[in-house]
């Protein structure tokens, strides 16, 4: 060592080996940079900054922070048990009239009405009683407006809603509210999400399962019929894969009808119809067609890289087929099935069209809530939360996958 | 490596194709977005209103559908890139969306006087332009015998065995409920205002519920007729009154139609308010707006409008008042205040 540092080694040109290493290390990591960064950037802008911008929407209060500054510093002190004093509903009475003028009661009204209902209107009555009345005291006159003034669970809402950050979507999403004594259920009958979950994970499970015992048989036969038959069969597969989402999902919307072909050869051969469309059923059978070839490509590609040799290996050296089948063949599929299987898992965990069009309402799926929020309660908040769940629970299930399995033992082909 | 270039390639590929998509969208100065409901509806706007418009001023009108979905336009406004210009909304969603700020407060003087419209239909932020209601519609090929007249039928299993549609939202599947349960019509939002009142219209909803098919755009009702999915639907009556016209043999039921307003709106943000004005007093000028009745049977909001709708369509729209006995007016301020936990509350239900 001591000799490389009194000469080091020199190139052709004079310039240090370890300078010349370092610069071709470098353009060479440049020229990677350079071209992942189109594909880099392109996630970040369409992936990265949408989820944290919905993240942020599901912890703040977007509608009211800023809106009610002098209310939350009048109920700074508040016990949260009797009802505030006259500088409360003052401070809250001139945060109403700034508001109004820009127009903004309206979903200040809207944001304390997703966790009282009734608010609402209450709110708009209110600051048109402030703006007709000269002054104060306003105590009176809101309580003398309606009796919803007088409820301390209101100003409680008020109050952790004028702060800047809230846990309200997070615990909704998990059907759990801030009650006078901490956390507690939600009432039984606004209970959606945790059953929502639940079910989410069912059918995705499900569809994992079936797509993994239809498509297995198929891999094989695949992987071990001479070339010219296998691209034929090939075809069948990869067919429906080209074919848009949208279309397959449609298609079993008509086969399924009550009145549709499925049911008429029904009719036909046992006299009798099913309720089919609108039913668990039929989104599972649907999503199971879909997802079918994800599951089996995988697979597909990992039986084509195992020697037929092994098995004959097995069978003279005494094994039984399916001792050979099982103890030499079957280990060295494990790492296609367990792609082919987290895949349609981690995919079927956001269908929305499929359900939506072939499922009844016991069967939409976290996507459906997560949209209908958006959409149609403008609620982007609970949307982001419902979402953010979603995707926490799969990024766990996906460690947990990694350790159990292993992902670097996982293979595409 | 190859497999990184080429994704980042594509990826690349498709950033571009969105971009180069949006702008001549934005570009174009002289062309009009209204967005409305599809289907029959939007079908009856194009030609009493978007085609002669067009030939008219030499103006581009551009259509877009939705479903009631507010939620873009907010996405919209907090882009800083609203491109929708004129809409056709319900009145539900006219309030709170004035109250949101998403809709610009309208200048009647650029329009019509207020009061040339019928109480109630020119709101701060949105202008009537049509009544419609919602009825209860059967296939007349399918109950030939003994068919149902009244509310109390729909919900009926026994004497009308089969499914049934409703709107997937708890917005007047609950008042039904309540009235076909024996409330009477003027105290149902009172009774829908407790606890108990709630619990009440979804037990009645309950006896009809594993017979139910829930429908979320308005051309579903008429389609799961035809296709004999169900013998009776909730709809909007229009789009039952095309379908009868188109041949079908659907009878409407009025008894207890739920009366309310479809109002036009700007969005707040739209860069071309001008021109949304002017397309707006083109739709609620009386002969104009006399003319959609013939293309759907909904009524004119304009007072000027209504003695010029044909008389032998009047009979078919929801105003006539032999269809108006027992018509209730929908609560909106009961919606905008419990509709967030009714829905919930809907939800958990329908997931039971």
């Amino acid at each position: 060592m001591a000799v490389a540092e009194t000469a080091p080694f020199l190139t052709i040109d004079g310039v240090p080996l370890k300078v010349r290493l370092a610069r071709a290390e470098r353009s060479r990591k440049l020229k990677a940079v350079g071209l992942v960064l189109p594909l880099f950037l392109f996630v970040v802008i369409t992936f990265l900054f949408p989820l944290l911008v919905m993240t942020f929407k599901s912890i703040k209060n977007e509608e009211t922070y800023g809106r009610l500054d002098h209310t939350h510093e009048a109920l700074a002190d508040w016990d949260g048990k009797a009802l505030p004093d006259e500088a409360a509903f003052a401070a809250l009475a001139a945060d109403l009239k700034a508001a109004q003028e820009r127009r903004e009661v309206g979903e200040i009204a809207k944001r304390v009405n997703y966790e009282f209902a009734g608010a609402m209107s209450k709110f708009k009555g209110i600051t048109r009683k402030i703006e007709a009345a000269s002054g104060g005291p306003y105590k009176d006159l809101f309580l003398a407006t309606d009796k919803i003034w007088s409820d301390a669970a209101l100003w409680r809402i008020i109050k952790s809603a004028s702060g800047r950050y809230t846990p309200y979507y997070w615990l909704a999403a998990v059907d759990l509210e801030e009650g006078p004594e901490g956390l507690q259920r939600v009432p039984a009958n606004q209970a959606v999400f945790t059953d929502v979950y639940a079910r989410t994970f069912w059918i995705a499970g499900l569809v994992t399962v079936y797509t993994l015992l239809l498509g297995f048989p198929v891999a094989y036969l695949l992987a071990t019929q001479p070339p010219q038959r296998a691209n034929i069969l090939m075809i069948f597969v990869m067919l429906p894969f080209w074919t848009s989402l949208l279309v397959r999902t449609t298609a079993w919307f008509v086969l399924l009808r009550s009145e549709g072909p499925l049911n008429d050869l029904l009719q036909l051969l046992i006299n009798n119809r099913f309720d089919m469309i609108f039913t668990r059923f039929g989104t599972i059978l649907a999503m199971t067609h879909i997802q079918l070839p994800f599951t089996l490509l995988p697979i597909y590609s990992v039986m084509k890289t195992i020697p037929a040799s092994h098995v004959r290996a097995a069978r003279s050296l005494g094994a039984g087929p399916f001792h050979a089948f099982w103890k030499v063949y079957f280990p060295q599929t494990v790492p296609g099935i367990a792609a082919g299987c987290l895949l349609t898992f981690i995919l079927c965990l956001g269908y929305y069209i499929t359900p939506a069009l072939v499922g009844g309402p016991k069967d939409q799926m976290v996507s459906y809530y997560v949209s209908y929020y958006m959409n149609n309660i403008i609620n982007f908040g609970q949307a982001g939360a419902l979402g953010g769940i979603l995707l926490i629970i799969t990024m766990v299930l996906y460690w947990a996958y990694n350790r159990l399995v292993g992902i670097d033992k996982m293979k595409l082909g | 490596m190859k497999h990184i270039l080429t994704l980042s390639v594509s990826a690349l590929a498709v950033a571009v194709g969105f971009s180069t998509v949006d702008v001549p969208k934005a570009a174009a100065a002289d062309q009009l977005t209204v967005v409305s409901w599809g289907g029959a509806y939007q079908e009856s706007q194009r030609k009493a209103y978007y085609e002669p418009y067009m030939k008219e001023k030499g103006a581009k009108i551009v259509e877009e559908e939705y479903d009631g979905e507010l939620g873009k336009l907010k996405a919209m406004k907090e882009a800083g890139n609203v491109t929708w210009d004129v809409m056709d909304v319900d009145s539900a969603h006219a309030l709170a969306g004035c109250d949101e700020g998403l809709l610009e407060k309208l200048d009647y003087s650029k329009i019509d006087a207020k009061d040339k419209f019928l109480p109630g239909t020119a709101l701060d932020c949105a202008v009537g332009t049509i009544a419609y209601s919602t009825i209860f519609a059967y296939n007349a090929d399918v109950l030939k015998d003994n068919p149902p007249t009244k509310l109390a039928d729909l919900f009926d299993t026994k004497k009308y065995p089969g499914k049934r549609a409703l709107l997937k939202k708890p917005f007047g599947n609950l008042e039904w409920a309540l009235i076909a349960d024996g409330v009477p019509a003027e105290k149902v939002y009172e009774v829908l205002s407790t606890p108990e009142g709630v619990d009440q219209a979804f037990k009645k909803l309950d006896t009809i519920k594993k017979d139910i098919v829930w429908w979320e755009a308005g051309a579903q009702p008429p389609e799961l007729l035809a296709n004999g999915e169900v013998v009776m639907t909730s709809a909007w009556n229009g789009r039952i009154g095309n379908a009868i016209k188109e041949g079908k043999n659907f009878k409407i039921v009025w008894d207890y139609q739920e009366f309310d307003w479809d109002f036009w709106v700007i969005p707040a943000g739209t860069k071309k308010i001008d021109a949304a004005y002017d397309f707006i007093k083109f739709a609620s000028d009386p002969k104009n707006m006399s003319q959609q009745s013939k293309y759907i049977a909904y009524a004119p909001t304009h007072k000027d409008a209504i003695a010029l709708v044909d008389p032998k369509i009047a009979p078919t729209l929801p105003t006539f008042p032999d269809n108006m006995k027992t018509a209730i007016a929908t609560d909106l301020v009961f919606w905008a205040d419990n509709n967030e936990e009714l829905t919930k509350r809907f939800n958990a239900w329908l997931a039971q």
